[in-house]
C-alpha cells in the first residue's frame, strides 16, 4: 500500500467510528450551534453587531468545536488499547497522521457547512464571493486539522489531555483564526482581492503543519 | 552530578558581573542618559523594555536550538532537555516583563495601556505559546523529553507565522531603532550607550539565571533518583526480617 491508501484506510476507520457512534453529530455539532446562539445573547442582535462580526464568531465557534473533534479523534484510540493496535499495524506514521487529520478535517468541513448556514440565517449575512469563502474554509480547516492532530497525539497518552490540548493548540492556531476571519470578511464584504493573500497564508500554514506532522507523528505515536 | 552548565566559580563570578552591570545600567539609564525630547523621563523605560524583549527572543531561540540538539540522535543528552526547559522559563518570564513594561510605557506615551498593534499582539501570542510549552514540561511520563522537544520546535516554527499574520493585520508600533537595516543607532550617543549596555547587562543576567535554573533542574532529578533508591532500600529492609522469620519456621 502506498501512503495515500494507508491514509485513506485510517481516515475511513475514524469516519466509520464517527458514523456509528454519532458523537460528532450529537455532541460536537450541537455544541457549535449553541456557541453561535450564545454569541447572539452576548452581542445584542438588534444593533447589527452580529452581522458585522459574523465571520469572527463563526471561526471562534469552529475552533472551539475543533478542540472537541481533536480530543474525540484521540479518545477513540484509548479504548481497547486501540493505540497499541495502531502502533502494531505497520502503517507509516505519516500515513496515520494524514488519515487522522483528514478525518478531522472532513468532520470540521461538515460542521462548517451547518454552522455557515446557521450564521447566514441567524445573523443575516450575505456571501458575495463563494469561491474565496470555500477556498479560505478549506485552507483554514486543513491547517486546524493538521495542528490539532499534531497536538492531539502529543497529549494523547497523558491524563491531563483535555486541559492541555486547548492551551497548546489555541495560541498556535491564532494566526489561522486571524487569516480565516479576514478572508471571510473580505468575501462577505464583496472585496475578494483583500482576501486572497490571507488564503495564501492559510494554505502555507496548512502545508507547514502537515509537513511537521508527517515528520513528527510516527515518533510521537511510538515513543510517548 | 551537581554541576551546572558552567563551573561553580564561573557561575558566581557571572552573578556578580550581572549585578554590577545592572547597577551601572541604573546609573546610565537614570543619570547619564538625557531625558527624551518628546517623551521625557518615561522614555527611560526603554533601557528595560528593549533588553527584556531581546532576552525573550534569545531565550526562545536557545530553547529551539537545545530542543533540536536533543532530537538529533548524535547529540541527544538530558543536558539539552534541561537547557531547553530552563531557557523557556526565562523566556516566558522576560516576555511577561516585556509586556508589562511596554504597557507601563504605553500609558504615558500612547495614552493607552494596550494597543492592538502587531508587535504587541505577536508578543502576547508568543507568551501563551510558551506558557503551553511549560505546562507540557510539568507533565511526567515516558518520552517526556522528546515530546517537549517536538512541542518546542512547533512553537518556534509558529513564531514567524504569528509575526507575519499579525504584521499584515495592523501596525502602530515604532519601527526597530537599533536593529534596523543600517545597524546604526539613530539615537543620541549617551542613550545608545545606555541601550547597548542594557542589552549586555540583561544578557549576562540571562546566562547567570540559565546556569542557576539548570543546576536546580539537575538537583531535582538527582533528588528524585535518591528518594527512589531510599524507598527501594526501605522496602527491602522491611522484607528482610519477614523472610528470615519465614525461613526459621519452615
Amino acid at each position: 500500500m502506498n501512503l495515500w491508501q494507508e491514509a485513506r484506510l485510517v481516515a475511513a476507520k475514524d469516519l466509520r467510528i464517527e458514523a456509528r457512534s454519532r458523537v460528532t453529530l450529537y455532541q460536537v455539532l450541537p455544541f457549535g450551534a449553541i456557541v453561535l446562539l450564545l454569541f447572539a445573547f452576548a452581542l445584542d442582535p438588534d444593533r447589527g453587531v452580529l452581522a458585522r462580526v459574523a465571520p469572527g464568531l463563526f471561526w471562534v465557534a469552529v475552533l472551539l468545536a475543533a478542540l472537541l473533534a481533536v480530543s474525540r479523534s484521540f479518545a477513540i484510540e484509548t479504548a481497547n488499547s486501540a493505540r497499541d493496535g495502531l502502533r502494531l499495524s505497520g502503517l507509516d506514521g505519516s500515513a496515520i497522521f494524514l488519515g487522522k487529520a483528514g478525518a478531522v478535517a472532513l468532520e470540521l468541513l461538515a460542521l462548517e457547512v451547518v454552522l455557515g448556514t446557521g450564521v447566514a440565517l441567524l445573523y443575516d449575512v450575505d456571501f458575495h464571493s463563494p469561491g474565496l469563502l470555500v477556498l479560505a474554509a478549506l485552507a483554514a480547516t486543513a491547517a486546524v486539522a493538521a495542528t490539532g492532530t499534531l497536538y492531539g497525539v502529543l497529549a494523547a497518552g497523558l491524563r491531563v489531555r483535555e486541559t492541555l490540548v486547548p492551551v497548546l493548540l489555541l495560541p498556535v492556531v491564532a494566526p489561522v483564526m486571524l487569516g480565516a476571519t479576514r478572508a471571510c470578511e473580505a468575501a462577505v464584504a464583496g472585496v475578494p482581492s483583500d482576501g486572497w493573500p490571507w488564503v495564501a497564508l492559510l494554505a502555507l500554514v496548512a502545508a507547514l503543519y502537515t509537513g511537521v506532522g508527517m515528520l513528527a507523528f510516527g515518533t510521537l505515536l511510538e515513543e510517548t | 552530578m551537581n554541576e551546572g552548565l558552567l563551573g561553580r566559580r564561573v557561575g558566581i563570578a557571572l552573578g556578580w558581573a550581572a549585578l554590577a552591570s545592572l547597577v551601572v545600567l541604573g546609573v546610565l539609564g537614570l543619570v547619564v542618559a538625557p531625558p527624551d525630547a518628546v517623551q521625557g523621563d518615561a522614555q527611560r523605560l526603554m533601557y528595560l523594555h528593549v533588553p527584556a524583549a531581546w532576552l525573550a527572543y534569545l531565550a526562545f531561540g536557545v530553547t529551539a536550538v537545545a530542543s533540536a540538539l536533543y532530537l538529533w540522535p548524535r547529540t541527544r543528552s538530558v543536558v539539552w532537555d534541561r537547557v531547553a526547559g530552563a531557557s523557556a522559563e526565562l523566556g516566558v518570564l522576560f516576555t511577561g516583563l516585556t509586556l508589562v513594561l511596554g504597557s507601563l510605557w504605553g500609558r504615558p506615551v500612547w495614552g493607552i495601556w494596550w494597543a492592538w498593534d502587531a508587535r504587541l499582539v505577536t508578543t502576547a501570542v508568543l507568551f501563551f505559546l510558551y506558557v503551553g510549552y511549560l505546562a507540557l514540561r510539568r507533565i511526567p511520563g515516558a518520552g517526556r523529553e522528546k515530546r517537549c522537544a517536538i512541542a518546542a520546535l512547533i512553537a518556534f516554527v509558529d513564531v514567524p507565522v504569528v509575526h507575519f499574520s499579525v504584521e499584515w493585520w495592523r501596525t502602530l508600533h515604532q519601527q526597530g531603532t537599533v536593529f534596523n537595516e543600517e545597524l546604526s543607532a539613530q539615537i543620541h550617543g549617551k542613550m545608545a550607550l545606555a541601550l547597548w549596555w542594557s542589552v549586555l547587562a540583561f544578557t549576562l543576567l540571562y546566562v547567570y539565571l540559565l546556569d542557576r535554573r539548570y543546576r536546580l533542574e539537575a538537583l531535582d532529578a538527582d533528588r528524585d533518583e535518591r528518594e527512589l533508591e531510599r524507598a527501594i532500600a526501605e522496602r527491602l529492609a522491611e522484607a528482610e526480617p519477614a523472610r528470615v522469620e519465614a525461613g526459621a519456621r519452615s
